[in-house]
This record gives structure tokens, sequence and C-alpha cells, in this order.
């Protein structure tokens, strides 16, 4: 059957096609202006702003942004004067994201492994408390946190920024305990019969075995903690621990109100989800399909 | 089981259980227990991180009850919450009945996930460019259609409602997989028999699809709408608040009381409120959950 038969046959399935190419197109073209922008001269802002490529595309804005001018060459390319260092706040942000996610979902792995398979008491007491947590708005305990952080005199460091999320956070015990419930209990029997012990079991038998959640749970840990903007920006605004979303917010403020830096600001931002998009081409099926169990169950 | 003598591992469970709980525990007490008491403490005194607290009583209550800013902020919130969850479970359903019939494609998906997968000071800067009322792409549409370009993020009229659907747009594709998922679990031998039956596709999703997925979409529901109410990070970085405080929603408010305005005993007493709210949101939402168990059973 030819395309255009199919389509007078089923005008309905057109129509739903159109919808979600509509919606894809909706989805992804903002971020093909940005990097458009991202390319433009900024002096071509004001006379070239509207066709679907720049007229000289360039590469300035990425190199101002990226602090790899000196501040003149960069003033002359649109920046603001204000020194700015995406290389170094996007270092803090992966070494932030990666710390936080690898470190927090081994010791939520121990827990869960404990709350799911050990038997003890108050263990239901326990495991109730810790998902009661999850009610608990973000916002009421960072007022108490930043004091904390800030009283321990850790503010503008890398372990004041990780504190908080770094050993544990109530969701991530909750996803892997269950599926640590999962794990046929018999696999673990047959190991303990062998002699090996709980430390043995966990790190040979079911660590193994839960690759895929472990794999998953981190990599949502990483996006949280790569989206993570409060938190960053009240405790570690300082060059030296700021994370690319805390820059991005500073650097709006620096850029004038009545002209912002447009094009600086699209090429910092085109930063930002650079390593996302690593992420998915590299995980995307994993990312996708942990969406399942995620947000269901 | 009980009647069998214990291997050793067994005995040395509940030591074992409590080292593999350390960490967390630790994590747990110090950024959650800790805070979440302190902050209760702090909502009972006047304290400006400077001196220490002092206790007041019920005053910062008796105040906040009074607070023309605060139920400001409460409304709205209310309002960004209805237009944002509303618009977006619709356009998310919509999408996810369309992915369900026409494509299994891991790509369309993938893109589908992009916006949720970027930071929402990201967002935030983005749209702000692409809504800029000079040099913005959707003004530029606009006036090219007819139409008159306008600043939306400064237009009291204009600000709440686009803050709502940018954040609509940042995450309706996330929301569409979730659904989605809960449509794969649907066996396929119900879309047989309504298509046996003879029903069209719009038939079938109201009788058969809809149905089905409710406990799904009753608790995508919950989670986005808690997610919802905690909407910061867009509002910061397009409107501040402004203008005249019409978008300065309930997140916003406590963090300029406490970090603005150093009134962390009053922002800790708003932030016990929030509690409150979200508590019992999520009590009336669980209730109706349970009330609408699939038909499937």
């Amino acid at each position: 059957m030819t395309l255009r038969r199919f389509l007078h046959k089923h005008p309905g399935r057109l129509a739903a096609w159109a919808f979600l190419g509509i919606a894809i197109v909706a989805t992804v073209f903002p971020f093909y202006w940005m990097i458009r922008t991202a390319l433009t001269p900024a002096g071509d802002l004001y006379t070239d702003s509207t066709g679907l490529w720049p007229d000289h595309p360039t590469l300035i804005n990425f190199s101002r942004v990226l602090g790899f001018l000196d501040v003149a060459e960069a003033q002359a390319a649109g920046g603001s004067g204000a020194r700015i260092d995406f290389i170094r706040y996007l270092m803090n942000s992966v070494i932030y994201s990666t710390l936080v996610a690898a470190v927090q979902t081994f010791c939520c792995a121990m827990a869960g492994y404990a709350l799911a398979r050990l038997r003890f008491r108050g263990r239901d007491l326990m495991f109730t408390v810790i998902v009661g947590a999850l009610m608990v708005p973000p916002i009421f305990t960072l007022l108490p946190n930043f004091a904390l952080v800030k009283n321990l005199g850790l503010l503008n460091t890398m372990a004041g920024l990780a504190a908080p999320t770094l050993l544990m956070t109530p969701f991530a015990v909750f996803f892997l305990r269950q599926f640590f419930l999962s794990i046929p209990a018999a696999v673990e029997e047959a190991a303990v019969i062998d002699g090996a012990g709980r430390w043995m079991i966990f790190w040979r038998v079911v660590l193994p075995m839960t690759r895929g959640p472990l794999i998953t749970i981190a990599m949502t840990t990483a996006v949280w903690s790569w989206k993570d903007f409060l938190w960053p920006l009240l405790v570690g605004p300082k060059e030296q621990t700021r994370t690319l979303t805390a820059a991005l917010g500073i650097f709006l403020q620096q850029s004038p109100n009545t002209r912002p830096d447009w094009t600086g600001l699209m090429a910092a931002s085109t930063l930002s989800i650079v390593p996302v998009l690593l992420l998915l081409v590299f995980f995307g099926r994993r990312l996708i399909d942990s969406l399942n169990f995620t947000g269901i169950k | 089981m009980d009647s069998r003598p214990r291997p050793p591992a067994q005995r040395g469970a509940a030591r074992a259980a409590w080292l593999f709980l350390l960490p967390v525990l630790v994590g747990f007490g110090l950024f959650y227990l800790y805070p979440a008491a302190r902050g209760l403490w702090w909502s009972f005194t006047d304290y400006s991180l400077l001196a220490e607290p002092e206790f007041t009583g019920t005053q910062n209550y008796a105040e906040l009850v009074g607070d023309a800013q605060f139920w400001n902020a409460l409304k709205v919130t209310a309002l960004y919450v209805v237009l944002n969850i509303g618009s977006q479970t619709l356009l998310a359903l919509v999408l996810a009945a369309l992915m369900h019939r026409l494509t299994r494609s891991v790509m369309v998906r993938a893109m589908l996930l992009v916006p949720w997968l970027v930071p929402n000071v990201t967002v935030g800067l983005l749209w702000l460019w692409l809504l800029d009322a000079d040099l913005g792409f959707v003004n530029h549409l606009i006036s090219s259609l007819g139409g008159e370009s306008t600043a939306y993020f400064a237009s009291p009229t204009w600000a709440l409602p686009t803050v709502a659907l940018v954040n609509t747009w940042a995450y309706t594709g996330y929301t569409a997989l979730l659904l989605y998922a809960g449509m794969l679990q649907t066996p396929g031998y119900l879309y047989e028999s309504a298509a046996i039956d003879g029903a069209g596709e719009t038939r079938t999703f109201f009788t058969v699809t809809l149905p089905l997925l409710r406990p799904v979409l009753a608790l995508v529901l919950v989670t986005s709408m808690i997610g919802s109410f905690q909407i910061f990070d867009t509002v910061a970085v397009t409107t501040e608040g402004g203008p005249v405080n019409v978008t300065k929603v309930i997140y916003f408010y406590i963090y300029q009381k406490a970090f603005h305005q150093f009134e962390m005993g009053y922002a800790a007493a708003a932030g016990v409120a929030l509690v409150a709210i979200l508590g019992a949101l999520v009590y009336v939402q669980l209730r109706l959950l349970k009330a609408s168990s699939s038909d499937l059973g």
C-alpha cells in the first residue's frame, strides 16, 4: 500500500502521528534554538535572530564562557566583564554528581539489603520512619542543614555540598529495599550453607544480582544532583565549589538586566545539557526502561 | 524454620544488620531527623542565624495566620499547581495513549525525556530567552503571525500561567512515559476483543485503557502534585516572584524569609505549615487511590 493510500484510509492515524510529531518538535526545537543562539556572535544578535542558522556561526561564546579568553577579549565578544569559568563549574558538577551517586548508592544498597533480608528488632519501625521522611518537603530540612554546614565551617567545600545526600536519601533506601525483597531467598541460603559471611553474601551474591537497579538508582541520583540548584547556590556559591546550575543562576544575575548576554547564557546552558545527553546516548534504554518501575510501585 | 538450629550467620544477623545500616543511619540522623527536630524547634523561636534562637511560643504561627503574603503565596501555589498539573496530565495522557497505539520507538521516548533530564535552571533560562519581548523566537513567531509581542514573564496576567506552562513543557514527556509504562501493563487480549466488538480507537481508550490505568494515573498524580507544589528553580530564574508577587510561590516565600530577611524561625513555621498541607494532600489522594483500584482486580 502506498503512503498516500494508507493516509487516505486512516485519517485518524495521520492526525495521531501529526500530534506526536508536533509534540516532539515542541520538545526538541527549544534546545536547537539554544544551540543556534550559542553559535551566534553577540554583536549579530539584534540583526540576526530569526533565521534557522546564524549568518556567521562561531564558537567564541563557548570559549569565553569556558574561560579560554582573557577578560578584555571576552568583553569584546559580548561578555559583561565578570569572571566566568564554566570548565571549572562543569568539573564541580561532575564531581558532585558522581561522588553523591556512587557513595549514596553503595550505602543505600547496604541498608536496603539489611532492611529487606536481615532480621532484627525494630526493623519495620525503622523502615517506616525512613519512608515517612519522603513526605517532608526538602526546604524544611534545608534551613537547619544550611545552619549545620555553616557552623561546621563547611560552606564552599565539596564536603559541605555533598554532606546531606552523600550517605542516603529515603527514596534510594526504599527503592533498593524493594528490589532486595524480590531476590529468591534460596540463593542466599545456599551461600549461607557454604559458610559465607553476611558481607561476602552481600558483596559476591546479592550485589551482582541487582546490578540493574543499582545502575538505575545511581543514574537517577546523578541526574538529581546534576539538576540541584538551591542547595549548591546557598552552600557553595564560591568559585571553588560553584556547580553548573548555581553558576548559571549567578551568570544571569551578573548579566545586565536591560541587555542580557544571551549568546553567552545559551552557550553556558548548552554545556549544562551535554553530560545529560551523553547519559541518554549511552544509557538511554536503561534509563527509559527504569521509568517502568521508579515512578510506579 | 525456627525449630531448626540456626546457622552461625543467622545468629550474627542482628549485629551484621546494624553494621550494614550504620552509614545510612548516620546520614538519616544528621541530615533528616536532627534538622527536622531543629526546624520544628525554630518554628517556636525568633532566630536570625546570628544570635541564639529565642523562644517565643506560638507567636510565629499567630503571625503566619494573619500574614497576607503567606496566604497569597499559598493561593499562587495552588493556582500554579492546578494549571501545571492539569495541562501536564492531560497532555501526557494523550501522548502516552498515542505512543501506546502507534509506536514502541525508544528514540521517540528518548526525545520526549530530554527536558526532564535538563536542570530546571537551564529550562528557565531557555524560556526566558525564547519568550524575550524583543528577540525571543516565540515572540518572533507570534508577530509574524500578526500577533503582538509580549513580555510574558513580566506581565502580571501572564507570568504565572507562563511559569506553569514552562514546567508543563519540562515534565510532560516524563509523565507521559510513566503513564505509557502503566498502559503496557494492560493485557493485549482486551484490545483484541475491543477490536472484535468493533470499538474504535477513541471508544477503546475510554472503555479499556483509561479505566485500567486509574491506579497508575492516581499514583502519578500524587507524586507529580507533590513535586509541583515545591516549584522553586523556575521562579527563581525567570520572575523572582514578580511582577508584584503574582509568582511568589510558597517555596520562594520561605526561601526569601530565611535567606533574604534572615527570619529563620518564621520561615521554619511556614515550613511546618507546608509539611501539614502536603501531608493532608497526600492523605486525601491516597484515600482516593485506595478507592480506585483497577477494574482488573
